[in-house]
């Protein structure tokens, strides 16, 4: 186990490298350069040019590209261009938002997905069943901004319970020792902050949760459609086991494998997948963050942030697998 | 089963009601609105596009930090709200020299910055000189980019300066001399770049350290300009969280009025025009600027909020490169404005917001001329002077626009080019080979280089001089145009170096004839872009250039 996964990080070098280079071929290849977007239409052909000088951009590709990779092993993502601040500490600042944001986005996609999936499962072509069926395809096909505006208009400009934008109320001041908003609220004990930081969730964890919620509800419902016609089912119901108990011990863990493996990859998905998400609740995390970055042409922030959601995606697949082994005995770790 | 269900029921059950709580308690963010009439201690929620970059008027040249250091900082003069005209700021009134060399700014009394220490000619002169030996990164154009603009360059020579030297003569005199007479420079003086900020502040959070990385990026490493930004205005920094607000309250020692009532004013920073709309209605925020045209109508529509617009301040127009033929052909020139339709344009593209363009600044920009020669949209008689003139129709002329791009002058430059074409073809009098690039950086540098014929382009004005708009043009010979027209030139030399001022506008207005009997391009538009406040905020004054003081803003 621990072999497998040395192994499997190590394997992570060559894959960083690889994303690291056709990156920096890419982003290179992106029309207009920094200097252009920093000085827009007021560019004059020296003042180009002193800032290509100044940053290096006129220099060979390897040379830079050889100058990137040395910083990149010493932790230096570079300094953005824009915000004038070091990559990491942005990224610092950017990374617990997102994370909050998916984790909250995923919880809701489970704690009604795996329920929805499994009635569905249990009344197979019933009503339930075409129910969540529809719901899903809906979840699916709703294109994620405007389900955004459809919740912000419901909830916050005709209801007004909940707000549109950020993560927190601006004239609130709460602490950020960790950056993680809830955590940093229930860590200073600032309860009036919690729920504050709870309201800004809502909304942007459903728009952005609603996609999984689908699709964690369909293979939970094909899964535990799967395990229901096994053998071992009918014989655990036939021997007179408590029907919950069959449910819990044999249907549900059996069904679990496929479930986890597609609420890992979406977990992956969504941590660097929130753009729009991100950007229509003013969500100050990756997202927004990476969008800004190329429409002003932060080549440190660019590179840095795909970079780093590559080592993410990288880990959560390593961390789906290694949760195989866990729930299923069966699968071997050591190759 | 049963009793999953059961849990994931109550589960339901409990969220509902946590929503519903949610409900009870006020989702406004506390604008402080307690009934009716004025509230006491208002806070004022703003949307920004962006966060600012960092504020230290010095380095920047962004609007949005430009917008957050101008309610905590003050020149020696600033502009009247609304307008482009010079009133007194932290200098009561100045004198000019004969030879217009000499700038002696009498300060005002008893101005104190927001850390305690004393305004004065020192702190005046202080601010100068520091501007005038900014050394290597500080010298890149995308920081010091007004300095370089109205100053040229720095102490270490490279590069010709306007600037002088300062001198501190008493407590409240501050002598500024330049080294070639300039009328712009007091216009210029009112930006936000050239205010003052306090000595000691900058030199106890090391404004002017920082470190440059191995790519050459220069980043501060004192905190002046992210954490104490220290000026005179009647606003002071209290805290910066980037991506989620810049808080500023109201100075209780500043000197002048502070006619509003707002205590806390809160900059948010929301990118999505969307998004910010939709904050505005559901009462996150109170305020924002660059309305999506397409929004209008709603906020028009409804009655707890307003629009306001911003004065033009910008220009669109097409570009004649006369070193392409026959664009050299005056009488090709004429006939090319009279052949487009510029007011179908404007009313077809521009939500309303924009203004058919006669001249090559806005009419808001002293020296506009209410009657330089005007070029309305008649194909008849662009037929009639191509015929007196000779030239053989249809005439070839090629014709370029930028992609992926909205300019504010611009909002859509396929559109505008499409129509102009089908103007231009529809006279029969033109055959037009379209031509089209990326805006940035393919597009800009092929218009710099002079490779396009007719061309679309634009500007917006960085402050409220006439050199700004006809003098970035028409002064030197440049490829973009082609021409090379002495007369035109020399009237632009001699207009910027006038320093009585209703000369100097009668010669500006002057050269507006000279340019539009010429016809170097074709401006067609002014726009006006828009904000929105809910209906509750008053005072709010737009300014061309976007100076709007929020001390003057009530929240009721």
């Amino acid at each position: 186990m621990l072999r497998f996964v040395v192994r499997r990080l190590l394997q992570l070098i060559p894959i960083l490298l690889g994303v690291s280079i056709l990156l920096f071929a890419f982003v290179r290849a992106l029309p207009g350069g920094p200097a252009i977007a920093l000085l827009g239409e007021r560019a004059t052909e020296e003042s180009v040019e002193r800032i290509e000088t100044e940053l290096g951009l006129d220099q060979p590709i390897y040379v830079q590209y050889g100058r990137y990779v040395r910083n990149l092993v010493q932790g230096d993502l570079g300094t953005s261009t824009r915000s004038r601040q070091p990559v990491l500490e942005e990224l610092k600042q950017k990374f617990p938002a997102t994370v909050e944001l998916a984790f909250a986005a995923m919880l809701f996609a489970i704690i009604l997905g795996i329920p929805l999936g499994f009635l569905a499962a249990k009344r197979y072509l019933g009503f339930l069943d075409n129910a969540s069926l529809f719901v899903s395809l809906i979840g699916i096909s709703f294109p994620v901004f405007f389900l955004a505006l459809l919740l912000k208009y419901v909830f916050a400009i005709k209801l007004g319970w909940l707000p549109t934008v950020g993560r927190v109320d601006v004239t609130r001041s709460i602490e950020h020792p960790t950056n993680f908003y809830l955590l940093d609220a229930v860590l200073t004990r600032d309860w009036e902050g919690v729920v504050d930081v709870l309201k800004h969730l809502v909304l942007p964890a459903i728009a952005l949760g609603t996609i999984p919620l689908a699709i964690v509800a369909r293979i939970t419902r094909a899964a535990v459609l799967d395990v229901l016609n096994e053998d071992y089912v009918r014989t655990a119901r036939a021997k007179g086991l408590d029907p919950s108990v069959v449910d819990r011990r044999h249907v549900m863990r059996n069904a679990m494998l496929p479930v986890v493996t597609v609420i890992g990859l979406q977990t992956g998905l969504l941590l660097t997948g929130a753009v729009l998400t991100e950007t229509v609740f003013a969500w100050p995390g990756m997202g927004s963050w990476m969008l800004e970055a190329i429409r002003f042409r932060d080549y440190a922030v660019i590179q840095g942030g795909i970079l780093f959601f590559a080592l993410l995606v990288s880990l959560t697949n390593l961390a789906v697998d290694v949760s195989y082994a866990y729930l299923n005995p069966k699968i071997r770790l050591s190759r | 089963m049963r009793r999953s269900v059961k849990l994931w029921a109550l589960l339901m059950a409990l969220m509902l009601i946590a929503a519903a709580c949610g409900g009870s308690d006020d989702a406004g963010t506390g604008d402080g609105d307690n009934g009716d009439g004025a509230a006491e201690g208002a806070t004022l929620v703003f949307g920004t596009s962006a966060d600012p970059v960092v504020l230290d008027g010095a380095l920047v040249s962004d609007g949005e930090s430009l917008r957050a250091i101008d309610q905590m900082f003050e020149g020696l003069v600033t502009l009247e709200p609304g307008t482009t005209e010079v009133v007194p700021g932290l200098a009561e009134d100045w004198e000019i020299s004969d030879d217009g060399l000499t700038y002696t700014f009498n300060l005002r009394d008893g101005v104190t910055f927001h850390d305690g220490t004393e305004f004065n000619a020192d702190a005046v002169c202080f601010n100068f000189e520091r501007w005038y030996n900014f050394e290597g990164t500080f010298q890149n154009p995308a920081a010091s980019y007004y300095w370089q603009t109205v100053f040229g360059g720095f102490s270490d020579g490279k590069t010709p300066s306007l600037y002088k030297g300062c001198t501190a003569t008493d407590d409240l005199t501050a002598v500024l001399e330049i080294n070639n007479p300039s009328a712009s420079i007091l216009g210029a003086l009112a930006l936000t770049s050239f205010t003052m900020a306090s000595p000691e502040a900058l030199e106890q959070y090391d404004a002017d350290s920082g470190k440059v990385d191995a790519d050459g990026i220069f980043s501060p490493t004192g905190t002046y300009a992210t954490e104490h930004p220290t000026g005179t205005g009647p606003f002071m920094f209290k805290e910066w969280v980037r991506g989620d607000r810049l808080t500023m309250v109201r100075n209780p020692d500043y000197w002048g009025e502070f006619e509003g009532n707002i205590d806390e004013l809160i900059f948010r920073p929301i990118a999505d025009p969307a998004a910010r709309l939709q904050a505005l209605q559901a009462g996150d925020i109170q305020g924002f600027d660059l309305v999506d045209p397409q929004d209008y109508e709603t906020i028009e529509g409804d009655d707890s909020l307003q629009l306001l617009n911003r004065p033009a301040f910008n220009v669109g127009y097409v570009g004649f490169n006369q070193a392409v033929k026959p664009l050299d052909n005056l009488a090709v020139r004429q006939a090319i404005a009279h052949s487009i339709n510029r007011q179908e344009v404007v009313d077809a593209f521009y939500a309303g917001q924009g203004v058919v363009a006669t001249q090559f600044m806005p009419p808001e920009v002293v020296g506009y001329a209410d009657d330089v020669t005007t070029y309305d949209y008649d194909p008849e008689l662009a037929a009639q002077i191509l015929e007196d003139a000779g030239v053989q129709t249809p005439v070839q002329i090629d014709f370029a626009y930028p992609t992926d791009v909205e300019r504010p002058y611009m909002p859509d430059p396929q559109a505008n080019f499409e129509a102009m074409v089908a103007d231009l073809e529809e006279s029969g009098l033109f055959e037009v080979e379209q031509k089209n690039a990326t805006w940035s950086p393919d597009y800009l540098d092929n218009v710099d280089n002079g490779r396009y014929g007719l061309y679309l382009l634009g500007w917006t004005g960085d402050y409220g001089d006439p050199d700004n708009f006809v003098g970035t043009f028409f002064q030197t010979e440049q490829p973009a145009w082609g021409f090379n027209n002495q007369e035109i030139f020399d009237a632009l030399d001699a207009a910027e170096q006038e320093t009585d001022p209703t000369t100097r506008e009668q010669m500006y207005q002057e050269a507006n004839r000279l340019i539009m009997d010429f016809l170097p391009g074709l401006p067609y538009v002014h726009t006006e872009p828009g904000l929105a406040f809910t209906a509750n905020v008053e005072g709010y004054t737009p300014s061309p250039v976007s100076l709007e003081p929020f001390s003057v803003v009530t929240v009721n």
